[in-house]
Formats: C-alpha cells, sequence, structure tokens
C-alpha cells in the first residue's frame, strides 16, 4: 500500500512538472521569442486558460503527500524552511505577474510584470531543480527525523551541508534549461509565424544544453548517492526510466526542426517523466536519505499513515483524479489548436 | 547552567510566538479574499439566473461587471492559499506528523475535489461566455460556485477535527491514525461551523454588493446597475445576516458549550460557575483578579441560550484547571463580543434596508445609503472576529484535547528563520494589498457599462 501511494505521488508531482513545467518554461523564453505586445500577448494566451489549473497539481499533490507520508511532509517541509518560503513568494510573485498584467494599458505597467514573469519562473525552474537535487543527495537527518538546511554554506557535498552546493545547482541547471526548452517546444506547438519559429530555435539551443548537463548531472548522481547504482543493478528493469528520457530526447531531435512540433513537445514531456522517475526508482524505497549517516534515512515505510487511512484514501483519491482528467481532457480540447493573436482572453 | 536554561526556554517561547504569529497572519490576510469568492459566487449565480430569465441585459452585464472584481480577488485568494497548505509543515511539522494522517485526507481532497473544478470553470466563465452561450455560461458560474463552496467545506471539515476531534485512533508510534472516514466527513462539528462561516461569506459579499451600489446612487452614477446591486445586496444579506444567530450561530455555541466549555465560559467572561448565569455585553475581563470589570449584563440569559432554561448551571472558568484555559481569554472575550455586536448591527442595517426597500424609498432614502456604503469594511473584520474566536478559542491546543500548540511548532526552524520569513510575507502581502485595492477601484471607477465595442467584450472581461 506504502509502495502503491509512493507510486501515485510520483505520478501527480510529475504530472505537475510536465504541464507546469511548460508556463514556467514559457515565461523564462518569453522575452525571446516575443518582441512586441501582440506576440507577447500570443504566448501568454498559450498558457492563459490552463496555467492555474496546471498549478493545482502541486496543491493535490501536497495534499496527497501530507496524507499519505504525514512523517516526510513534516521532516522536509520544516528542514528545507528557507527554500520553501522562497519558493512560495516566486509562485506569488508568477501568479500575480500573469493576472494582473492586461489591467491596464501601460508601457510602464506591463513590462514590468513581463518581467516578473520571467524572473519568478527562472528562478522557480532552479528551485525546483535543487530540490530534487537535495533529495537525491539525502540531508543531515537526526534520530527523530528532524533537520535544518541553511540555503548554503561552503557550496560542498560533505561536511556543514547546505541546500546549495555544487550537485544541487548542477541539478537546478538542469531543470533551468530542461524547462527553457519545454517551454519554448510548447509555444512552438501552440503558435504560429515568427513566435513559433523563434520558439522551435530557442528549443534547437536549449536540447544541447539539456544532452550536455544530463549527462553531467547523471555522472555526478553516481557519485554523490551509490543508492541509485545499487538499485539500478539489484532490478535491472529500472533501465527503462532512464531509457525513457533518453527516447524523449531523441523524440525531440526527430522532430525536424518545427514540421512536427506535437512530436517535440511529447518527446520534452517523455524526457521530463523520464528523468523523474528515474530518480524515485533509483532513491526507492527511500523518499529522504540521510547522510552521513544512511540508517536514520525516511523511508515510505516509517513515513506513512496508517493502513486503514492508506486504503480509505484510495476510495476518494481515484474517482477524484478521474474527474480532474476529465476537466483537463475537457479544458486543453476546449482551448486546443494554435492561439490566436486577436480574439477574447488575455 | 542556570542561565543557559533560562535562555534555551525564552527563545523556544520565542519559536512558539513567531510560529503562531506567523501563521496567524497568514491565514487572517489570506481569509479576507475567500470570504468575498464564496458569497460573490453564489450572487453571480443569482445574477446570471435573473439574466437568464428576464432576459434583460442588466443583469448579465452586472454579472460581468462583478466576474471582473471576482477575479482579481480569486487571484489573490489563490496565491496567498497555497502558502496555508505548506505552512502546516514548514511551521508546524511535529503537529503534521502526528495529525497529517486524518487532516491530510480532507485538505487532498479540497485539492482533488475542488481545485481543479474551480480552476478548470472559472477559465470557462471568465473566457468563454461567446463560445459557451448564455445558458453554458450560466453553468460555468453555477460549477465556479460549486468548487468554492466544497473548498469551504473540505477547509472547515479540517477545521472541525482540530476543534472536536473524532473518527481516530492514537497509533503505538504515538500518530493519530484515521479509523472511520465516515466519522471524519460526518463530524457534528462540521455542520453549524459550515453553515456560519458560509452565512457570514455571503454577508460579506452581499455588504460589497450593496455597498458598491450605494456609492454609485450617492454619486449619481450607473443608476440602473446601482439599482440592481443595492437590492440584491439588501436581499441576500438581510437572509444571510438573519441566518447567522439562527440557527447557525447558536448551533455553534452549543457545540462549543457541550465540547469545549472552557472556551465558552472565556467567551463569555464568565469566571465562576453559576446558576442562572448573566449574559455579559459588555466589559472587561481582568485575568489576573479573575473578574469582569464594568459588566453590563442581562441576568440569566447565558443560562437561558446556553441550555433553554433560566437557572440552569453554566460552568465558569473556576470549573476547570488553569492550564486548559485558553491563553488569550481578553482577546478571545473581544473577538467574540466584536463579533455578535456586529452581527447584530448587520441584521438592524439590513432590515432597516429591507423595509425601506419593500416601500420602495430605500434609492431616494440618502442617509440610509451612506450607511450602506459605510458598512463596507465591517463584515471583513466580523469574520475575522469569528475566526479569531474559533482559533484563539481552541487554545491551548491545536488539536482539541490530544496536541497542545506547545507541542506542535517545528523548532528545528528557529525564531530568527521564523521571523525572517514572517517579515517576507508582511512585505509581499503588503504589496499585493496596495495592487488589489487598486486594481479593484478602478474597476469600481470604470463601473459596469462596457467601454469597448461589443465585439471587444470579451477582451474587457478577463481575469
Amino acid at each position: 500500500m506504502e509502495a502503491l501511494w509512493f507510486c501515485l505521488v510520483a505520478i501527480m508531482l510529475a504530472a505537475y512538472v510536465v504541464l507546469d513545467g511548460f508556463d514556467l518554461g514559457a515565461g523564462i523564453v518569453h522575452f525571446l521569442v516575443a518582441r512586441n505586445e501582440r506576440q507577447r500577448r500570443m504566448v501568454l494566451r498559450s498558457i492563459g486558460p490552463v496555467w492555474d489549473g496546471n498549478e493545482v497539481w502541486l496543491l493535490a499533490a501536497g495534499g496527497t503527500l501530507y496524507f499519505a507520508f504525514p512523517g516526510l511532509y513534516a521532516s522536509s517541509f520544516s528542514g528545507f524552511y528557507l527554500p520553501l518560503m522562497l519558493v512560495l513568494w516566486l509562485l506569488i510573485l508568477r501568479g500575480v505577474s500573469i493576472e494582473f498584467r492586461n489591467h491596464i494599458d501601460s508601457p510602464v505597467w506591463k513590462p514590468l510584470w513581463d518581467a516578473g514573469f520571467m524572473l519568478s519562473g527562472g528562478l522557480l525552474a532552479v528551485f525546483f531543480g535543487a530540490a530534487l537535487g537535495n533529495v537525491i543527495r539525502g540531508v543531515p537527518l537526526d534520530s527523530s527525523g528532524k533537520f535544518f538546511l541553511p540555503l548554503w554554506t561552503n557550496f560542498r557535498v560533505s561536511g556543514e551541508l547546505g541546500v546549495l552546493d555544487w550537485y544541487t545547482l548542477s541539478v537546478g541547471v538542469l531543470a533551468f534549461v530542461a524547462l527553457v526548452q519545454h517551454g519554448a517546444l510548447w509555444v512552438a506547438l501552440k503558435t504560429e509565424e515568427e513566435v513559433s519559429r523563434r520558439a522551435a530555435n530557442v528549443a534547437a539551443a536549449a536540447w544541447f544544453a539539456v544532452v550536455v548537463m544530463t549527462v553531467l548531472v547523471t555522472i555526478l548522481t553516481m557519485r554523490v548517492q551509490p543508492l541509485v547504482q545499487a538499485n539500478l543493478s539489484a532490478h535491472a528493469w529500472g533501465y527503462v526510466f532512464p531509457l525513457l528520457a533518453v527516447g524523449g530526447l531523441l523524440a525531440i531531435l526527430g522532430r525536424g526542426h518545427g514540421r512536427r512540433p506535437r512530436m517535440g513537445f511529447l518527446g520534452s514531456c517523455a524526457y521530463l517523466i523520464g528523468m523523474l522517475t528515474s530518480a524515485a526508482f533509483g532513491i526507492f524505497p527511500y523518499v529522504l536519505p540521510a547522510r552521513p549517516d544512511p540508517s536514520l534515512g525516511l523511508t515510505i515505510y516509517n513515513t506513512a499513515a496508517g493502513a486503514y487511512g492508506l486504503r480509505v484514501g484510495l476510495w476518494w483519491w481515484i474517482p477524484g483524479m478521474l474527474l480532474a482528467l476529465a476537466y483537463f481532457v475537457f479544458t486543453y480540447r476546449h482551448f486546443g489548436g494554435k492561439v490566436r493573436p486577436e480574439g477574447g482572453g488575455y | 547552567m542556570l542561565r543557559s536554561r533560562r535562555w534555551c526556554k525564552i527563545s523556544i517561547v520565542d519559536a512558539l510566538a513567531l510560529h503562531r504569529f506567523h501563521f496567524a497572519f497568514t491565514v487572517t490576510y489570506h481569509y479576507l479574499f475567500p470570504q468575498l469568492t464564496m458569497g460573490l459566487a453564489l450572487l453571480i449565480v443569482v445574477l446570471k439566473t435573473m439574466g437568464l430569465r428576464t432576459g434583460e441585459d442588466a443583469y448579465h452585464r452586472s454579472a460581468r461587471f462583478w466576474a471582473r472584481i471576482f477575479a482579481v480577488n480569486f487571484a489573490v485568494g489563490v496565491v496567498t492559499g497555497i502558502p496555508m497548505e505548506f505552512q502546516f509543515g514548514t511551521n508546524w511539522a511535529p503537529f503534521s506528523k502526528a495529525a497529517g494522517g486524518v487532516i491530510g485526507q480532507t485538505l487532498a481532497m479540497e485539492g482533488v475535489f475542488s481545485f481543479f473544478l474551480e480552476s478548470t470553470f472559472l477559465g470557462l466563465f471568465l473566457f468563454g461566455e461567446r463560445r459557451l452561450g448564455p445558458k453554458g455560461h450560466w453553468w460555468a458560474a453555477f460549477m465556479v460556485f460549486l468548487g468554492s463552496w466544497l473548498s469551504g467545506f473540505f477547509i472547515i471539515a479540517t477545521n472541525a477535527w482540530m476543534q472536536h476531534p473524532v473518527g481516530y485512533v492514537i497509533a503505538a508510534n504515538g500518530q493519530i491514525a484515521l479509523s472511520s472516514f465516515r466519522a471524519l466527513m460526518l463530524n457534528p462539528w462540521t455542520l453549524w461551523e459550515y453553515l456560519h462561516n458560509m452565512a457570514g461569506s455571503v454577508v460579506t459579499a452581499s455588504f460589497v454588493m450593496a455597498s458598491v451600489g450605494a456609492f454609485y446612487l450617492l454619486g449619481g452614477k450607473h443608476k440602473p446597475y446601482a439599482r440592481i446591486f443595492v437590492r440584491l445586496g439588501v436581499t441576500a444579506g438581510l437572509v444571510a445576516s438573519l441566518l447567522l444567530p439562527l440557527p447557525t450561530g447558536d448551533g455553534q455555541g452549543r457545540n462549543v458549550a457541550r465540547w469545549q466549555p472552557a472556551t465558552l465560559a472565556a467567551m463569555e467572561g464568565l469566571f465562576e460557575t453559576v446558576e442562572g448565569a448573566p449574559l455579559a455585553i459588555l466589559g472587561q475581563p481582568d485575568v489576573a483578579r479573575k473578574r469582569l470589570d464594568n459588566p453590563l449584563e442581562v441576568p440569566r440569559m447565558l443560562s437561558f441560550l446556553t441550555y433553554q432554561r433560566w437557572m440552569a448551571e453554566v460552568r465558569g472558568l473556576d470549573a476547570f484547571p488553569e492550564d486548559q484555559w485558553p491563553d488569550n481569554i481578553p482577546l478571545l472575550y473581544y473577538s467574540y463580543h466584536i463579533m455578535v455586536g456586529l452581527g447584530t448591527i448587520f441584521i438592524a442595517v439590513m432590515a432597516l434596508s429591507a423595509w425601506k426597500l419593500w416601500r420602495g424609498r430605500l434609492f431616494r432614502c440618502r442617509p440610509l445609503l451612506w450607511i450602506l456604503m459605510l458598512m463596507l469594511p465591517f463584515p471583513y473584520i466580523a469574520n475575522t472576529a469569528g475566526w479569531i474566536t474559533a482559533e484563539v478559542g481552541r487554545q491551548p491546543w491545536v488539536v482539541h484535547g490530544l496536541v497542545r500548540t506547545a507541542e506542535g511548532a517545528s523548532y528545528n526552524v528557529s525564531a530568527g528563520n521564523a521571523m525572517f520569513t514572517l517579515i517576507g510575507f508582511m512585505g509581499v502581502y503588503g504589496v499585493l494589498s496596495i495592487l488589489f485595492l487598486f486594481l479593484v477601484y478602478r474597476e469600481i471607477e470604470h463601473g459596469p457599462e462596457p467601454s469597448a465595442p461589443p465585439e471587444e467584450l470579451e477582451f474587457a472581461v478577463k481575469r
């Protein structure tokens, strides 16, 4: 039951990264791909009706994590106190930047929120990546399952740890370039003409950065967290996850410079899902490994809620998620196709 | 040695106070927005319904005008709401670890059942009026209403469990585990707390709508719309204000008397157990001397309201050990009395306005329009005071009778770090307030008349 809920939470988090990832990515690249108000509006309109719903995946995943693994929720959220608060402030900035921008037609008001949209998107990408890096690297848990990390110490993966060190920063950079590529591919898919062309160029440049960073982070991860290698050796079927990521990268390459934009975007989705599931598989059954003493790590077993709660949770979770899925299919179909520069909305 | 122990104790007290203030500040600020969202969602459905029934365009335009204000309000509600869920883990980790298996259920259900619903249909409601047609657009408005009221239900169910825990067992590792999902959903505390809270939310929205209408009438602008706003605001406001004391407030009060008797005593400023307890209207509690100064009381009223018998015995604070007294009795007493006092004023104002409206004289009665306009902040104050009553009344527990607040805070987060983020939130929310007031004032200044030609209309209806 614990393993099932681990998978369900992982799926929800992956859905969040794939969906809100393109909102963040679009925010990062919108200055690069849109040169005037009309083009900017096209980029905003490509995410306008969906971004809020995409963000709900973070809340729903957080809530599900809370009730299924309260021990993990308590320990990790209080231990990562400072970076989480920064993430909250950035999420506020991002939401407000999108929502308030078009209320006033002024050459002072709009660029202000455009900058907020870009800044929050870029920093959130780095922070989410660094957060994943922290989970893989492990944190200094004590015997009662508590820890507290400052934002940084000496940027080394030894001694007194900080949230940011060269390993977690490199994962943050990987997340940044991956979401730049993801957002650019989304914009290329949803827009036309110049904007779409420029977005395809950004995605093509980002692709090389993603490949380089993926190789680098993979090598670093093997050195930093021996658990990953051990899990892969013990269960060879786990190679499907990294293979999915590689397949995604190849699909992006195979989109043939903008001729098959849907294949490019789906490839990027596959890449992100492959990377996240590889990480989850790599540290399983841990959800928060400990260092320097690995035996203090939090696993799905020592953080899960009671068996009855987990069982009864399935009774509402499954119909609830089917409903949510139905809304998403409906929304994405309703707002499907290329966005037009004229007409209603953002 | 002594000095260092003393220092350690003080720093823990500081951290606890900061974590408590951190949550109190962020949640108080947050709830300024959902209380309007939920009530306004209902009033927008009413406007859309009247538009469909009468076919008058003024109702549809009114709905569009309030939808614009709803959108700004909703956006601030969303961005200030996300920190609430996270703070359970960041600032209240031991509480989350102990109780997450139970309250995580209702919080996750809020995300799964109401947030997806709300976000999906809000997009359709704000962008899709032309594409959906009048009936489809009514449904979109209704689904937004349903989503926001469901969200309120799950939050109240969570709070109700903290006020009156049911359906749990304490596991061997000390964690509180769910033992009955049915009991959690049907918690007797939830029903009255939910209805009371939603009536309060409708009161806020009604007063806001009536206030904007009165503002237009006094300024001689947008008269046809202003009359719709005042009429709907006063009608809904009267019904909702009347629902506040009976049956919802009464039901809530009886729950408090039954399951949190020490809280009831502190709310009423009753220090001694007596038969035929009086109801204090005014007076200042002096906790050190255990008495109410300058009391203005209605004899035997508290006994009657609580037990429906004039001479019934009501337990005062002396019947409970001091370590179970709410830890801020004056704040609890004042917030409760402010809520009740304002609620009484709401009924009076709305009853008078409704009477004048019925006689067809309200729109010309300038003094009453002035009062309606100036009433705007008071429902917010009353709703906030009500929530302070509930939350301070639950002290010294975070889960009543099970987990003390002092045991629930994250002491691995130092006082300095908690203060850093508290100051950060104050700064961020200060800026948000300015932006919010600025944007809403612009919408009110602009008014319900469309400024753009019809084909551009939807452009203006943006979120």
